[in-house]
């Protein structure tokens, strides 16, 4: 997963300010919304969103890239928030659990963890949410070896991955729209 | 027992019902409601209703402990021991505390004292953000004397080893019922035995015509919570507030107030959503008294989120163990003589045996059993699912197959001779079906480099009550509910347990019941540890809105023109039993209340038939839950991998209330298993006495790929104990995986592994290809 964003070329986006001197000012499209904050470069992307933003959605187990809980989407694609500074962020598109959601009506990954009862106590199931979400993005069709790819860097000790495995299957059919119950 | 003014006889189902029920009388409180129908007769327990937190869930919305941030919140950090053992010199705090983001610093350790693991508090600080926290840490002198140490079990039970304890240090005794009362021996190291015995077992085994032995270990395995254990600790002259990511609100609050000096009263705990706990969260912790500490201190909330590394170190541990077990038999089987020896170790403390598994699981006269807990330098350890019964397991089941070889016998024929439970038995009729048994050949007997394999293990775990669990439940005028309690969901799915509980009695669906739990300011709930939350607080959940509802049809009854006893309620109505055409909406018999609200309470009444044994405040009940479960492995004899790919776990719960949860449980019990048997093991360096896999990448776990295909079968069992008569699921799914997989690999490659994890080195030495672990090549 870290392996997906270095293979995205860096845009040159100047920072969007000068920041103190401990600080840099960032601007990050998180959600759809532009958000212009100060952060130490010390500061990893999943602490500047967990803190700063407020968006404690993505959650922080490991904090070295090994659980895949805080995974979010940069241009799309799942990362290790807890794995990128929050100036690699910059100039880019964040999305988080939060904003996963149409404002009317949930994502079908999210739907279908819900009737699939694909989570416990639910400190890992945002992370995984996003990356059931991004390989659907990419993958209409995927089959249970596609799923296991893109959750494979997941932990979860609640053991909820056979009922992750059926709520991705059945989120893609319904995307599909060959839902048939 | 006659009735009486407090009690009436009512008629129960009661059996299995799969198999056909029975009914049998018992006598009931004259204010609990009358017994629950089987599920089929239900409308709402006994279906996977979705859980009521899973929206918060998916939408990161759900509010952890680490997610709460009060104004003007503090972050805490722990200085922590650098050696194993070491006799704390000089401390000295002032260079941290005048450090401009710190707002309080507080010892824990005094100069003089002991410290005897690596990563034990030595000090606190709380700052403005966490890294002026971790900053301040730099600048605490601290000085350490070290001292010899010991981390490994065997070498502490040596006579010349280092002492980690003296008589005054040493732990007291054990409550939490894994062999360790007060008042045993301390020789060196070794404390104990624990001693049970039944019958003469001098006899049993001179009587036997066949005997088995066998030595069997298992490593310390870390609880590997996803959420950190986390507490914000807020101390006000008024009192004191403290959101905990617990397994016990309500057991944290008196701790809090006994610690503190504080009147429970002015004490409150609220556990909102709780990233796991599976034991390790059960008490306060050292973390949470420095958090308090630091709070009263600087006057301003402070949070402490333990780091992957301080989890993996010091937040709890399953004990590791050693045991030697020796089974005496006849030639049908039948067993004469079991004697078991057992060693273990829970680092500084104690509770490291090997539980009461081997006493209970099959018939025999005569028993004995020593369970002997080793100190070591190590972190102490805790309760981790199926305490003691889930290292006894591996042994017992994995003797019981031997002994099963040794006569010739299929090892479900031989335990339908030794095992007295009926419902075990048709366990075992419905996994071995299902996964195939008829197939399973002589140990060993595949050729090619990879080798497949059957087993089956069994397990059983005590079903137990918190006799003081306590729980509301409020109608309010417009027509909405509310059940309130202590009690907190941990990932089990408690609240929606509760919800389905008081919807069925009030004829409403789950959904519209709102779930107020996790908050001592309501009523005291039961621990979410040792399989014993569902058993606890759905009984008073349904006698309370049993209860509420008869004021409901009290006033109700007038505008339909019946006496109060002639109404039922069901499918959004209160309506008039013998007549249901005559009936009134349930949020227009609520809109006709004298008051904005009527409430019921109802504390856990004991099981009907009575206890096995009674506890402070808690209760065994009188039956035992368990299951049994079959793994189909691949053990490739080349790279010594073994790969699970099968598993069918057939398992009991009294009365299943939400299926699909219950099989969420179930899976979170087997790949545990699977993750103890095959990969996990707490490193400690012998020569520095640290955790040198204290993360979640050099510690291995099962992950997505090692999953295998896992079937649950839940049976339905009803013994009319309860107002729901549900017992837990949590431990019993945990404790047979191991065996069951370790008998699976007997089976495929003709040799046992007896010692865990069962690693691809493990394989390949047992397999005489490369040398054993420790041994010289």
């Amino acid at each position: 997963m870290a392996e997906a964003n270095t293979a995205v070329s860096e845009q040159n986006v100047p920072f969007a300010g000068a920041g103190t001197a401990e600080t840099v000012q960032l601007m990050v499209t998180v959600n759809g919304v532009d958000r212009i904050f100060d952060a130490e470069p010390r500061t990893t992307l999943a602490e500047a969103l967990r803190g700063t933003l407020g968006l404690t959605g993505t959650k922080i187990a490991c904090d070295r890239g090994s659980c895949c809980a805080c995974t979010v989407l940069r241009d799309g694609l799942p990362v290790c928030s807890c794995m990128m500074l929050a100036i690699e962020a910059n100039g880019h598109s964040i999305t988080t659990i939060e904003g996963l959601a149409a404002p009317t009506a949930l994502h079908p990954v999210q739907t279908a963890f819900i009737e699939h009862d694909a989570l416990q106590c639910g400190f890992c199931t945002p992370g995984l949410v996003m990356s059931c979400a991004a390989l659907l993005e990419h993958n209409a069709n995927p089959d249970q070896e596609a799923i296991l790819d893109a959750i494979s860097g997941h932990f979860c000790r609640c053991g909820t991955y056979p009922h992750v495995m059926t709520a991705t299957l059945a989120a893609a059919a319904k995307m599909r729209g060959d839902d048939n119950g | 027992m006659a009735e009486s003014e407090a009690s009436r006889t009512a008629t129960f189902a009661v059996g299995l019902a799969s198999t056909g029920l029975d009914e049998v009388e018992r006598q009931i409180p004259r204010d609990e409601p009358p017994p629950l129908p089987p599920n089929a007769e239900l409308a709402v327990i006994g279906k996977s209703v979705p859980r009521q937190d899973a929206f918060a869930k998916v939408t990161g919305a759900a509010l952890f402990t680490v997610d709460i941030n009060l104004p003007g919140m503090l972050h805490g950090r722990i200085l922590r021991s650098p050696l194993p053992h070491a006799r704390l010199r000089a401390l000295d705090l002032a260079a941290a505390a005048r450090h401009p983001g710190v707002r309080a610093v507080l010892p824990v350790a005094q100069p003089g004292d002991s410290l005897r693991y690596f990563g034990v508090p030595v000090a606190g600080v709380a700052a403005v953000s966490a890294q002026a926290a971790e900053e301040a840490l730099a600048l605490i002198h601290a000085g350490f004397e070290a001292l010899p140490f010991v981390v490994d079990l065997d070498k502490a039970r040596e006579p010349d080893a280092p002492p980690v304890h003296d008589s005054t240090s040493a732990p007291p005794g054990n409550s939490s019922g894994f062999p360790a009362p007060a008042g045993l021996p301390l020789n060196g190291n070794v404390r104990g035995p624990a001693l049970m015995q039944r019958g003469d077992v001098a006899r049993g085994f001179a009587e036997a015509e066949v005997i088995v032995e066998g030595a069997y270990s298992t490593k310390v395995q870390t609880h590997c919570c996803l959420e950190p254990h986390a507490i914000v600790a807020d101390w006000r002259e008024d009192g004191l507030t403290v959101f905990m990511s617990t397994q016990f609100t309500a057991g944290v609050r008196h701790e809090l107030a006994e610690a503190f000096g504080l009147p429970l009263a002015r004490v409150r705990v609220i556990a909102g959503a709780i990233g796991g706990g599976f034991g390790s969260k059960s008490s306060l912790g050292n973390y949470g008294r420095i958090a308090v500490g630091l709070s009263r201190a600087a006057k301003a909330p402070v949070r402490i989120v333990l780091e992957r590394q301080e989890e993996q170190m010091d937040a709890g541990n399953r004990p590791a163990t050693w045991q030697s077990l020796r089974l005496g038999a006849r030639k049908d089987g039948t067993l004469s003589a079991i004697s078991l020896l057992s060693y273990g170790t829970a680092g500084v403390t104690l509770g490291a045996g090997v539980g009461g598994i081997a006493a209970a699981l099959y018939t025999c006269p005569n028993f004995e059993s020593a369970q002997y807990d080793v100190f070591i330098n190590a972190a102490p350890g805790c309760a981790m699912r199926g305490p003691g019964n889930t290292p006894g397991a591996f042994g017992l089941e994995q003797a019981i197959d031997e002994l099963a070889g040794r006569l010739a016998l299929d090892p479900l024929a031989l335990r339908d001779r030794i095992d007295p439970s009926p419902v075990r038995r048709e366990e075992r009729r419905i996994g071995a079906a299902r996964i195939g048994w008829q197939r399973r050949h002589a140990p060993g007997a595949e050729s090619g480099p990879v080798k497949r394999g059957l087993g089956v293990a069994q397990s059983l775990w005590p079903a137990n009550v918190q006799t003081t669990a306590a729980c509301e439940v409020r109608i309010m005028r417009n027509g909405s509910v509310e059940v309130l309690s202590s009690v907190q969901d941990i990932g089990t799915g408690t609240g929606t347990v509760m919800a389905q509980t008081v919807a069925e009695v009030l004829g409403l669906r789950a959904q519209d019941i709102t779930v107020r739990i996790g908050d001592t300011d309501f009523p005291p709930g039961p621990p979410s540890y040792g399989s014993r939350a569902t058993a606890s607080i759905t009984p008073p959940a349904r006698v309370a809105a049993w209860r509420v509802l008869q004021t409901l049809f009290q006033e109700a009854a007038p505008f339909l023109g019946v006496a109060p006893e002639a109404l039922i309620a069901h499918g959004g109505r209160i309506l008039v039993a013998n007549n249901p055409g005559r009936f009134m909406l349930f949020g227009d018999a609520t809109a006709r209340l004298h008051t904005g609200k009527i409430s019921a309470a109802a504390t856990r009444s004991d099981d009907y038939g009575g206890f096995r044994r009674r506890m402070p405040d808690a209760a065994l009940a009188l039956q035992d839950l368990g299951g049994v479960q079959f793994a189909a492995v691949a053990v490739d004899t080349e790279t010594g991998i073994i790969r699970v790919e099968r598993v069918v776990a057939v398992q009991d719960c009294g009365r299943p209330l939400n299926p699909k949860q219950i099989e969420s449980q179930v899976h979170g019990g087997v790949l545990m298993g699977l993750s103890y048997a095959l990969f996990e093991e707490r490193l400690l360096d012998q020569h520095t006495g640290r955790m040198v896999n204290p993360d979640l990448e050099q510690y291995k776990l099962a992950r997505p790929r090692e999953v295998p295909d896992i079937e649950v079968v839940v049976l339905e069992e009803y013994r009319g104990q309860s107002a729901t008569d549900a017992y837990g699921i949590a431990e019993p799914a945990n404790i047979a995986t191991a065996p069951a997989i370790a008998n699976a690999v007997y089976n495929a490659i003709g040799v046992r592994l007896c010692a865990l994890p069962m690693t691809p080195a493990a394989v390949l030495a047992a397999l005489g290809k490369i040398p054993r672990r420790g041994e010289l090549p």
